[in-house]
């Protein structure tokens, strides 16, 4: 097996271990793509044109009742009132406080445990089993527990984030320690790098693509736990307004905070992307791209 | 030569139980004398665990939640494979629809919970259709990332043999994509279990959240946490039944990366 061919399957299990960056992209020269590059804008705005447009007539159509579903202008009128609202940056503020923080938290205790656990083989073979069985443990699993012990305070939202965040960064950065190269480990051996010198400028940069596509899934993750916080427990946020929306039959207020929310998701989506194509600048997952 | 096969098997049963039995250890003896209300004696829940999850609770609990789990999922993937073939092996199909699916992808699913509600009500199909809103996303994408990543001379060979059709759809593109809709099917069950349990929290007679739920509003602890653990050995066991079947289905796969790394 050539280099080259070597670097396909790493970039393929990149691929395999995110959501959903495909490896390149098949065929298509520069001169098609960039032609290509003026019109698929084109179409993904006809494509959310379509969906107001869908949206603004369903209701007025025998088939959906504009009680369920209020026409797109509703939402949009729905939306403006929200924006004017003080009470809905307050919650935007404390999803994203809650988000934040425990992503954070489990970032950082998901690399670092990662890294200690990934270079000592005995801490490997003995974790392993625990770490298999912890992981498919669902997070909403902790919901009773964490009303019991913090009711509906920040900490019961931090308790299911960084549970379920934890684990997706764990386990991308365990992969990433695995597949470091034995003869560049060796050759750092033998210049006699330390521990220290070794982790540095061996295993982190075979690991950084792995951490970041565990970063981008838990940043992910960790927006889908603060918000069942705050529409289950009834945590301050997005998630306990839907709550009290739909309790009070604000219907159209229930759509707009929905689309909040999903846009949230995009723009997670869209920074996490955006910084791992920043750091890993250097790598061929990455150049080819460009 | 005998000693050393023990020696070893031996050695494998400690490392696969060592942890897990110390950790379980900690737990029994940090409780055994706890008099924290929120926090009982190991040994207090697993008696409970007996008790309270019986056959008939599991018939009239569990079974019920399993079902749903079950129903949503599959359907999940019947429309997510199906739409996502259609979606990814069309240029103008994608480009369309890529921006209003990204959308829906990003729109954390128990949010629908509410949505979903006031059109289904708060029965079995509510619950069903929520497992699948939020569990196709992941299944649709990754099948046509998989669809379009398809090997170009595989695909060429395909043409000139003359496979079209049905033929080339099962060997060739649900073939080649199969690796990346099996990822998306991996996500997508453990979204399952959230919206499985969540959906039971908002509204219902029956199912394991809501059962876990109504222990805990009666501060019924012990029974809440046998209920906890209860939920946690499902999700263990429903990610080993699906690795076992990952496998299965993706043997030639995973050979296939196997004789690429080590040539």
């Amino acid at each position: 097996m050539s280099e080259s061919g070597s670097t396909s399957v790493l970039t393929k299990t990149l691929a395999g271990a995110g959501t959903d960056t495909g490896p390149g992209g098949p065929g298509g020269g520069r001169v098609r793509r960039s032609l290509d590059g003026a019109v698929t804008p084109l179409r993904g705005l006809a494509g959310l044109a379509g969906l107001v447009v869908l949206l603004e007539v369903l209701p007025h159509t025998p088939l959906v009742s504009a009680d369920y579903l209020p026409p797109a202008s509703e939402m949009a009128e729905a939306l403006w009132h929200l924006l004017a609202e003080a009470a809905f940056w307050t919650a935007l503020g404390d999803t994203l406080t809650g988000w934040g923080l425990g992503l954070a938290i489990a970032v950082v205790t998901g690399v670092v445990a990662g890294i200690v656990i990934g270079s000592v083989p005995v801490l490997r073979a003995v974790t392993s089993s625990t770490i298999e069985f912890l992981r498919p443990i669902p997070s909403v699993a902790l919901i009773p527990v964490a009303v019991l012990l913090y009711g509906t305070d920040l900490r019961s939202k931090l308790l299911l984030v960084v549970y379920a965040s934890f684990w997706q960064v764990l386990v991308q950065v365990l992969a990433g320690m695995q597949d470091v190269d034995p003869v560049a480990d060796d050759t750092a051996r033998s210049y006699q790098l330390g521990v220290r010198g070794r982790v540095r400028y061996v295993m982190w940069p075979t690991a950084l693509p792995y951490v970041m596509t565990g970063l981008r899934l838990a940043a992910t993750v960790a927006l889908v736990l603060t918000i069942t916080a705050e529409l289950v427990i009834g945590a301050p946020g997005l998630g306990n307004q839907v709550a009290v929306a739909q309790t009070s039959g604000a219907v159209p207020r229930v759509y707009a905070l929905v689309l909040v929310t999903g846009l949230l998701g995009v723009a997670i989506n869209l920074v996490a992307r955006a910084v791992e194509r920043r750091v890993l600048h250097w790598h061929q997952s990455i150049r080819r791209e460009g | 030569m005998i000693r050393t096969t023990v020696l070893t098997a031996a050695r494998r049963v400690l490392l696969v139980l060592g942890m897990p039995a110390v950790l379980f250890a900690v737990w029994w003896f940090a409780t055994a004398d706890s008099t924290d209300f929120y926090v009982p004696p190991l040994a207090t829940i697993l008696q409970k665990f007996g008790e309270v999850w019986t056959v008939e609770r599991l018939l009239s609990d569990v079974v019920p939640s399993l079902i749903r789990l079950v129903a949503g999922y599959l359907l999940a993937v019947v429309v997510g494979v199906g739409l996502g073939l259609v979606v990814g092996m069309s240029r103008v199909v994608r480009d369309v629809l890529e921006p209003v699916l990204e959308l829906f992808r990003a729109i954390p699913p128990p949010v629908l919970v509410p949505v979903i509600m006031l059109f289904a009500g708060i029965g079995d199909t509510m619950k069903v259709i929520v497992i699948v809103s939020g569990c196709m996303w992941p299944i649709l994408l990754n099948t046509v990332e998989g669809v379009r990543a398809g090997d170009e001379v595989l695909s060429d060979t395909c043409r000139s043999y003359g496979i079209t059709g049905v033929a080339r759809l099962r060997h060739l593109v649900l073939r080649s994509a199969s690796p990346q809709i099996v990822t998306g099917m991996r996500q997508a069950l453990s979204i399952a279990i959230i919206l499985m349990v969540i959906s039971e929290m908002f509204a219902a007679i029956n199912g394991l959240g809501f059962t876990i739920v109504q222990f805990q509003r009666s501060f019924a602890i012990p029974e809440m946490w046998s209920g906890v653990l209860l939920l946690g050995l499902l999700g263990f066991a429903l990610s080993l039944l699906f690795r076992f079947a990952e496998n299965r289905v993706l043997a030639w796969y995973h050979g296939l990366r196997r004789a690429q790394r080590n040539p």
